[in-house]
């Protein structure tokens, strides 16, 4: 059974715990840094893939102010010219932000859009992810034809059954997606 | 049958975690609302449970009496972090969903339970049985429940959907997570641990 407590052993102990934890850890953060980042940039490239027309180079990682916020974009190049952009895009859902990658070919229609981390509820508004119907509607809406909310509030999006918190904020994040990429047209 | 294998079915059947001790009710509640995430918390939770049992087996003698709860959740942390770190790095898809439910495992108060109940007081051989009944009956228990919720929710199960439909959503959310464990546990406990 344990030892008897003095205050020498009680801290030898307890310092040498934590010394040995983190030095464990901090081997293991150094292992496992490399993948987890190539996770990561392997997630973000795929993301971009499924919504920009096809492209065979992409920019690096460019940040846009627009609206007081900053936001993440890729643009997507095929010879010389550029086919599209990746906008990065999020708004608060059911559970907390949906954070989104939005595609937007250049003459400003959505050509397809990607969750890239959402939290919400399995089974109603993480349909979002999921739902045919709702995902194919994105691919080739034009904002600009089209008014870019749920049907409920008078807009032309589909909203998914019983979720209409998460349709909202998706297709508010896609419409934050819509203004920057005018911000984009106009700094250009 | 031998020492070993008893250990681990008492914590695989008559010690239940969940549906007998009633411990770690959070996760079991949270992640629960598919199959596949009721299994990989469960997982998740044995790989922890074995090895800090092992751990702590192993510095328990060591250790002063009065500061033995910080060192243990200095240890079972550690091993929480480090499990987290590798699920990252080499499984990001189950990483996405389970993600927010991993450095919880640490308050999960099975892990601590059995390392002061069990681990701290039997060799480390003994310890790693406990926590591999323990675990084992954590995730059965995370994995029948899952599977009924997902069965009853969303009309699929592990992701294979056999009736079309949105199925009764009440089953996938909070509620629904209440009323099947209930029952379950009703279940096990009259089928099940009987002596």
């Amino acid at each position: 059974m344990a030892a008897k407590s003095t205050l020498i052993n009680m801290v030898a102990v307890l310092g040498l715990t934590c010394l040995l934890c983190s030095a464990i850890l901090a081997g293991a953060y150094a292992l496992t840094k490399e993948p987890i980042d190539k996770a990561a940039a392997d997630k973000t490239a795929r993301s971009i893939a499924l919504v920009v027309p096809e492209f065979d180079s992409l920019s690096e990682e460019l940040t846009i102010s627009c609206d007081g916020k900053d936001y993440k974009y890729y643009e997507a190049v095929k010879g010389e010219e550029t086919v599209g952009y990746a906008i990065v895009s999020k708004a608060g859902g059911f559970g907390g932000d949906i954070v989104m990658m939005v595609g937007i070919d250049t003459c400003g229609v959505i050509c397809n859009t990607s969750v890239l981390s959402h939290n919400e509820t399995p089974g109603l508004g993480a349909k979002c992810n999921t739902d045919e119907h709702f995902m194919e509607q994105w691919k080739g809406f034009n904002p600009s034809e089209k008014i870019l909310s749920v049907k409920k509030d008078g807009g032309d999006v589909d909203a998914i059954t019983a979720s209409t918190i998460t349709s909202r904020a998706y297709t508010k994040a896609v419409d934050s997606a819509v203004e920057v990429f005018k911000s984009i047209r106009n700094e250009q | 049958m031998s020492s070993k294998g008893r250990l681990i079915l008492d914590g695989f059947v008559r010690n239940n975690p969940t549906f007998v001790l009633l411990l770690g009710m959070c996760p079991t509640l949270a992640t629960t609302t598919s199959a596949i995430n009721g299994l990989s918390m469960g997982l998740a939770t044995l790989f922890v449970l074995v090895l800090s049992n092992m751990a702590i087996s192993a510095i328990a003698s060591v250790v002063p009496d009065k500061v033995h709860i910080p060192v243990y959740i200095v240890v079972i942390a550690t091993f929480v972090t480090l499990l987290q770190l590798l699920m990252q790095a080499y499984t990001p898809a189950v990483y996405e969903t389970l993600g927010l439910f991993i450095p919880l495992i640490v308050v999960n108060c099975i892990v601590l339970g059995r390392a002061e109940a069990f681990a701290s007081r039997n060799g480390i051989v003994a310890s790693a049985a406990d926590g591999l009944g323990v675990g084992l009956g954590f995730t059965l228990a995370l994995t029948v429940l899952g599977a009924v919720r997902e069965i009853l929710g969303s009309g699929s199960i592990f992701g294979w959907k056999f009736i079309p439909g949105d199925g009764m959503l009440a089953f996938v959310m909070a509620p629904g997570a209440f009323i099947c464990l209930g029952y379950l546990m009703v279940l096990f406990n009259k089928y099940l641990k009987k002596e």
